[in-house]
C-alpha cells in the first residue's frame, strides 16, 4: 500500500461526495439482483462492461462491500454507468478506509507541509516507504504498519502476515530488508483471551521472521485493558540499498509487460482491507470475518526477496509494487496511476489456487507473497529465467498501454475499464466532525497528586519491585527469545537495549538505529502531548546508543473515525506529531493509519506508535543500556518534576489514569540527544539508558540487570518523585573513569542539566538512606512475570 | 564460495558448511526435503570419502536426514523457538572442526532453533558416547530437551560434524556473544590444509 501524497490534487472537496441514491432505473427482466460481489456468474456469464452499460438499474451489493450510498453514486458518476462486479470490487477495496485514508488524508497533509527541510530525504510520503540518505552512498527505507484486526481474529497468521506485508513494502522500494521490529499491545496480561492472542502473535512473528532470515531487533510490549478486544500488532521493517537502486511504484513505457511474481492467488484475505480493517468489530457478525485473514508462506517470501533483488541487480525491472491489502486491484491501479499510463490485464492469466474464484475475488484477494513487476518486452525472457532459478512462479498477465485506462479482461470479455487514478488517488475524502470528548476536562482534572504514596524506604522498595514486575515493565525475554536477533550477522544491538542497531557497512562501521515507542495512557490524557512524548522517547532511545536521529515513521492506531471524540484524538495526535518533528528537525517519511480499533462503542486509547531511525557513524562505538563496569560515575541527564499523570506507578498501584501527561520540551530533547550522541562518539560513557515507563527506578534496575552490575545512588530530591516520576527528556549514563569532566563540559555546552547521582558496582541496587535490593531479588521480580503468565 | 542447491557440483571445494536457515520453510520435517537437493548427491559420497562437512542448525538436521549422522532433531521440549547465547562444552577435539579447542573447553555460542532437541536410540547413543563422537554438550539443563544434553556430534572419522548452536554468530563481540565460535573455522582451515 502506498500512503497518500500530501495535498493530492484532483480530489473532491471533503464532505461533498454526491449524495442520494442510485439513479432510478428499471432492471431489464431476467437480471438477477446480485447478492454478493461474485454474483452475476452462471449461465449468463460474467458481468461485463457491456452488460453494465446495458443494465444500469441492476442492484449492486455496495453496502456489503463497505461502500456508502454516496460513494457508490460517485463511482457511477466517475464511470458514467454502473460499475461491473469487478469494478465495484476494485473501488470497494481501494476506497476503503484502510487503503484510501479517506478520513485521515486531510490531516496527514500536515506531516509533509510542516516537515523540516531534510537533505537526507530521497523519497517521502506517497511512496511504499520513505527513503533516507545515510551517507557513503547508502540509503535506507523503513516503515511501520498495523496488522491489528487480523491478529485478533487469527493471532498466528495475522501477525505472521503482518511481518510479510511490511517486508514486501520495503522490498518494493528496491532495498534489501535487513531487520524487523514489532510494537505489540494486548489486554490485561492475566486475561484469558490475552493467553490466546499473545502467544499466537509472538509465535506468528517468530515463525515468519525467523524463517525469512530477518533479525528482530526490538520493539515494544505493553498491556492495558483497553486493548482487550483490539490488540495492536504493528510491524516495522528497515531495508538498505545503494542510492541508485531506488525503485518507485510506477508503470511506464507503453508495451512494457506486467509480470505477477510469487504465490498463486487463492481465496484468502478477500475483503481484508474493506470489511475487516475498515470497520469496528461488532458482536454477532464476527464469524463472517474469519476467512478474511491471510495465510503466510515465509519460505516463498524469502525466495521472492532474493528473486526480486536479483531482478533489480540485473536491471530488468522498470517498476514494482507489492501486493498487500487489496491485492491485484491495488497493484494494477497504483502502478498505472503512478506512471500516468494505462494498463491491460488478462485476469484469467493469474495462476489460481482455487479455480472457482470470480474476477472480483481475484482482484480483491490478499493472498500473500506476491509482487507485480513491470519489465520491457525484450527483458521478459530473462525475468522469467531468474524467477525460475528461484522457483518463484512468474506470469505475464498484461501490459502497459497508452490509453490511460485500466482495462481488465476475463476470457476475452472486458470486466473492468476504469481510469486507474479514480481508484488509486481519487477516493472520497472526509472532513469528519471532531470534538473534544465531554469527559476530557474531568479526566485531566483528576490529578494524581492526590494518590497516596508509599511510606519510607520499605514502601519505596516494595513499589519498585512491584513496578519492575508489572507485565508492561517486566523482562521481555519470554517474547524476544522466540525471535532470531542474530541472523545476517549485523546486529550490533537488539532488545532489551534502547534501540535496535544494524551495521550497514562492515568497513566503515556505518549503521542504522531504530526505536519504536507509544504510550496510549499519555495520549488518552492529552493526544497532542502524548504523541510528542512517543516521538521524544523514540528519539532519545535512538540517541542513547549513539546514533543521530534522522527520520520518523508512524503507525496511528485509533478507534472509529466516525466518533467525533476519536476524530479529535486523531487530529490532535497528527498535529502533535507534525509540530514535534518540526522542532526536532526530522521529517516523517511514511506510515500507516489504523482506525476502527474498537469493539462496539469502546475504543482503544489513542495509540500513535512512532518509529525513529538514526544513523550511527560507527557501530563499534555503540553504547548499551547495561552497567558493565564497577566504579563508574552515574549521571542523571535532564530535570525531574513530580509528573505522575498516566504513569506506570499510578496505573499499577492505584489503577489510576488522570491528570496531565508529563510536559514535553522538544528543544531540550534535541539537546539531550546531541549530548548522548556526542558522548558515544567521544567514548565518554559505557552505558546510556533512556528514562520512560517507571522512571528512574525502572531505568536503574534495567541497567543493573542488563550488565549484572549493581549501583548505589543518592537521590537529589524528593525520593518518591525522583524514583517514579516519568518526566521526559531524561537519561542515565555511566561515565568511563577519567572522562567525567569531559561529559560535564559537553552537557554544559549543550545546556543539558547533569547531576551526579552515584556510582556503579556491587551486586545490589542501593538508594542511600532508603533501601537496598540485591540484584538476585531484582532479577527474580523482573524475570518471573511473563513466564508465570504464559508458561 | 556459495554452492547452489540445484547443481550436482561441489566445484572442487576443500570443505563444505551446510548453514542454518529454513530449507523449504521446514514445513515438512526439518531437512527432510533439502536432503534430496541435487547438490547432496555429490556431497554425501564426498563426505563419506573424508571431505570436511559442518552442518549448523538446519544443516545438522539435513545431515541427519541424509544419513551422514545418526539420530534426529526434534521439537524443543518447551515447544517454542529458543534464541539465546548458550554455554557448551567441547567434548572432543578429534574432529576436523574442533581441533583448535581443548577437550572440556567451555565456550559461548548462539542457539536459535525450534527443533533442536537431539534424539537417538539407546544403541546409537551408547555408540556415540563410547566412540567419543559427542563433540559438544550444553552446560546445565539442556535448553531444548536434547538427549544427554547433546549439542553436536561427529561422524566416525570426525570429518562430518553436526552442531545445533551457531558458531558463526560468535565471531565478533560486536554482533554476538564473543569470539568463541572462531575455533570451528580455524580448525577446518587446518584440516583442509592437511588433506
Amino acid at each position: 500500500m502506498t500512503v497518500p501524497a500530501a495535498g493530492q490534487p484532483g480530489t473532491a472537496p471533503a464532505g461533498t461526495a454526491p449524495a442520494g441514491t442510485a439513479p432510478a432505473g428499471t432492471a431489464p427482466a431476467g437480471t438477477a439482483s446480485a447478492g454478493t460481489a461474485s454474483a452475476g456468474t452462471g449461465p449468463a456469464g460474467q458481468d461485463t462492461v457491456e452488460r453494465a452499460a446495458a443494465t444500469p438499474g441492476r442492484p449492486q451489493p455496495y453496502a456489503e462491500l463497505g461502500l456508502t450510498g454516496a460513494e457508490y453514486d460517485r463511482i457511477r458518476e466517475l464511470l458514467g454507468r454502473r460499475p461491473t462486479d469487478a469494478e465495484l470490487a476494485i473501488y470497494s477495496v481501494m476506497w476503503s478506509e484502510h487503503c484510501s485514508y479517506k478520513s485521515s488524508r486531510l490531516h496527514l497533509r500536515q506531516l509533509s507541509e510542516k516537515a523540516p527541510p531534510s537533505p537526507a530525504l530521497l523519497a517521502g510520503i506517497g511512496q511504499n516507504a520513505g527513503v533516507v540518505d545515510i551517507g557513503q552512498g547508502y540509503a535506507v527505507t523503513f516503515k511501520i504498519e498495523s496488522h491489528n484486526h487480523p491478529s485478533y481474529v487469527e493471532p498466528f497468521q495475522g501477525a505472521a502476515t503482518g511481518v510479510g506485508g511490511i517486508v514486501r513494502d520495503i522490498l518494493a522500494m528496491g532495498a534489501r530488508p535487513v531487520a524487523v521490529m514489532d510494537a505489540l499491545r494486548f489486554g490485561p496480561a492475566d486475561a484469558a483471551d490475552t493467553r490466546r492472542v499473545l502467544p499466537g502473535v509472538v509465535s506468528g512473528i517468530s515463525f515468519y521472521g525467523n524463517c525469512l532470515g530477518l533479525p528482530n531487533v526490538g520493539g515494544e510490549l505493553a498491556f492495558d485493558p483497553c486493548y482487550a478486544g483490539n490488540p495492536l500488532v504493528n510491524a516495522l521493517c528497515v531495508g538498505v540499498m545503494r542510492h541508485e537502486d531506488l525503485k518507485l511504484a510506477r508503470a511506464s513505457g507503453p508495451g512494457s509487460r506486467v509480470v505477477l511474481l510469487g504465490s498463486r492467488t487463492g481465496p484468502d484475505g478477500i475483503g481484508g482491507a474493506s470489511v475487516l480493517a475498515s470497520a469496528a468489530f461488532g458482536g454477532a457478525g464476527e464469524g463472517a470475518k474469519r476467512p478474511s485473514v491471510q495465510v503466510g508462506d515465509p519460505f516463498m517470501e524469502k525466495l521472492l526477496v532474493e528473486c526480486c533483488l536479483e531482478l533489480y541487480a540485473a536491471g530488468l525491472i522498470t517498476g514494482i509494487q507489492d501486493l498487500g491489502a487489496a491485492g491485484i486491484a491495488c497493484a494494477t491501479s497504483e502502478l498505472a496511476a503512478g506512471g500516468g499510463t494505462g494498463m491491460r490485464v488478462r485476469l484469467d492469466a493469474v495462476p489460481l489456487r482455487d479455480a472457482s474464484l470470480s474476477p472480483a475475488e481475484i482482484l480483491m484477494s490478499e493472498s500473500q507473497e506476491r509482487m507485480m513487476a513491470v519489465a520491457e518486452p525484450a527483458d521478459v525472457a530473462r525475468v522469467l529465467e531468474i524467477c525460475a532459478r528461484w522457483e518463484v512462479p512468474a506470469t505475464v498477465i498484461g501490459e502497459v498501454t497508452g490509453t490511460g485506462q485500466l482495462q481488465i479482461s476475463w476470457h476475452g470479455e472486458a470486466v473492468a475499464d476504469i481510469p486507474p487514478a479514480s481508484a488509486a488517488d481519487q477516493g472520497p475524502r472526509y472532513d469528519r466532525p471532531a470534538s473534544r470528548p465531554p469527559g476530557q476536562d474531568a479526566l485531566q482534572a483528576d490529578d494524581p497528586a492526590r494518590l497516596p504514596r508509599p511510606a519510607g524506604g520499605a514502601g519505596l522498595r516494595a513499589d519498585l519491585l512491584a513496578v519492575l514486575a508489572s507485565p508492561s515493565a517486566a523482562d521481555k525475554s519470554w517474547v524476544t527469545e522466540q525471535y532470531d536477533s542474530y541472523v545476517r550477522g549485523n546486529t550490533a544491538l537488539a532488545a532489551p537495549h534502547d534501540a535496535g542497531l544494524i551495521r550497514v557497512d562492515e568497513q566503515s562501521g556505518l549503521g542504522v538505529a531504530l526505536a519504536v515507542d507509544g504510550n496510549g495512557r499519555f495520549c488518552q490524557l492529552d493526544p497532542y502531548t502524548g504523541t510528542q512524548l512517543a516521538l521524544a522517547e523514540a528519539h532519545r532511545n535512538v540517541a542513547a546508543c549513539g546514533a543521530r536521529p534522522l527520520a520518523v515513521t508512524n503507525c496511528l492506531n485509533f478507534g472509529s473515525p466516525e466518533d467525533p471524540g476519536v476524530m479529535w484524538q486523531f487530529t490532535e495526535a497528527v498535529r502533535g506529531l507534525a509540530d514535534g518533528c518540526q522542532v526536532l528537525g526530522i521529517p516523517v517519511t511514511g506510515g500507516n493509519v489504523s482506525f476502527y480499533n474498537q469493539t462496539g462503542s469502546a475504543a482503544i486509547q489513542p495509540t500513535p506508535v512512532v518509529g525513529v531511525l538514526g544513523v550511527h557513524d560507527d557501530v563499534r562505538r555503540r553504547v548499551t543500556a547495561a552497567f558493565t563496569a564497577a566504579g563508574e560515575t552515574i549521571v542523571l541527564l535532564g530535570l525531574t518534576a513530580a509528573e505522575f499523570g498516566g504513569s506506570l506507578w499510578a496505573q499499577l498501584r492505584h489503577g489510576h489514569l488522570g491528570g496531565r501527561p508529563p510536559a514535553v520540551d522538544l528543544a531540550a530533547e534535541r539537546s539531550l540527544a546531541a549530548v548522548l550522541t556526542g558522548a558515544a562518539a567521544a567514548g565518554l560513557v559505557s552505558a546510556a539508558h533512556d528514562l520512560s515507563d517507571g522512571g528512574l527506578a525502572v531505568a536503574l534496575a534495567e541497567s543493573c540487570l542488563a550488565g549484572g552490575t549493581g549501583c548505589a545512588v543518592t537521590l537529589p530530591g524528593e525520593e518518591f518523585d525522583m524514583l517514579f516520576s516519568e518526566s521526559a527528556g531524561r537519561a542515565v549514563v555511566s561515565v568511563r573513569a577519567g572522562r567525567e569532566r569531559e561529559l560535564a563540559a559537553l552537557c554544559e555546552a549543550s545546556g543539558v542539566p547533569a547531576t551526579v547521582i552515584g556510582h556503579t558496582g556491587g551486586d545490589s541496587l542501593e538508594v542511600a538512606g532508603s533501601f537496598i535490593i540485591p540484584l538476585a531479588e531484582l532479577a527474580a521480580a523482573h524475570q518471573a512475570t511473563l513466564p508465570a503468565l504464559f508458561g | 564460495m556459495q554452492l547452489w542447491h540445484g547443481n550436482r557440483d561441489l566445484a572442487g571445494v576443500d570443505a563444505v558448511i551446510l548453514p542454518g536457515g529454513f530449507s523449504y520453510g521446514d514445513y515438512l520435517r526439518c531437512g527432510a526435503i533439502a536432503r534430496f537437493a541435487p547438490v547432496m548427491s555429490e556431497l554425501v559420497p564426498a563426505a563419506r570419502a573424508g571431505l570436511p562437512v559442518l552442518g549448523i542448525c538446519n544443516g545438522f538436521q539435513i545431515l541427519c536426514e541424509a544419513g551422514l549422522l545418526p539420530g534426529a532433531l526434534t521439537r524443543n521440549a518447551g515447544l517454542r523457538f529458543v534464541s539465546r547465547p548458550v554455554r557448551i562444552t567441547i567434548e572432543s577435539n578429534r574432529t576436523a572442526w574442533t581441533s583448535q579447542y581443548r577437550p572440556g573447553q567451555q565456550i559461548t555460542v548462539v542457539l536459535k532453533s525450534g527443533e533442536g532437541a537431539y534424539a537417538a536410540g539407546q544403541a546409537e547413543l551408547a555408540e556415540l558416547t563410547a566412540a567419543g563422537r559427542v563433540i559438544a554438550s550444553y552446560q546445565g539443563e539442556s535448553p531444548n530437551g536434547s538427549l544427554a544434553g547433546i549439542a553436536g556430534i561427529a561422524s566416525q572419522d570426525g570429518n562430518v560434524v553436526g552442531l545445533m548452536p551457531h558458531p558463526e554468530h560468535a565471531i565478533d563481540a560486536l554482533t554476538g556473544p564473543g569470539e568463541d565460535g572462531l575455533g570451528f573455522f580455524g580448525s577446518v582451515l587446518h584440516a583442509a590444509a592437511a588433506r
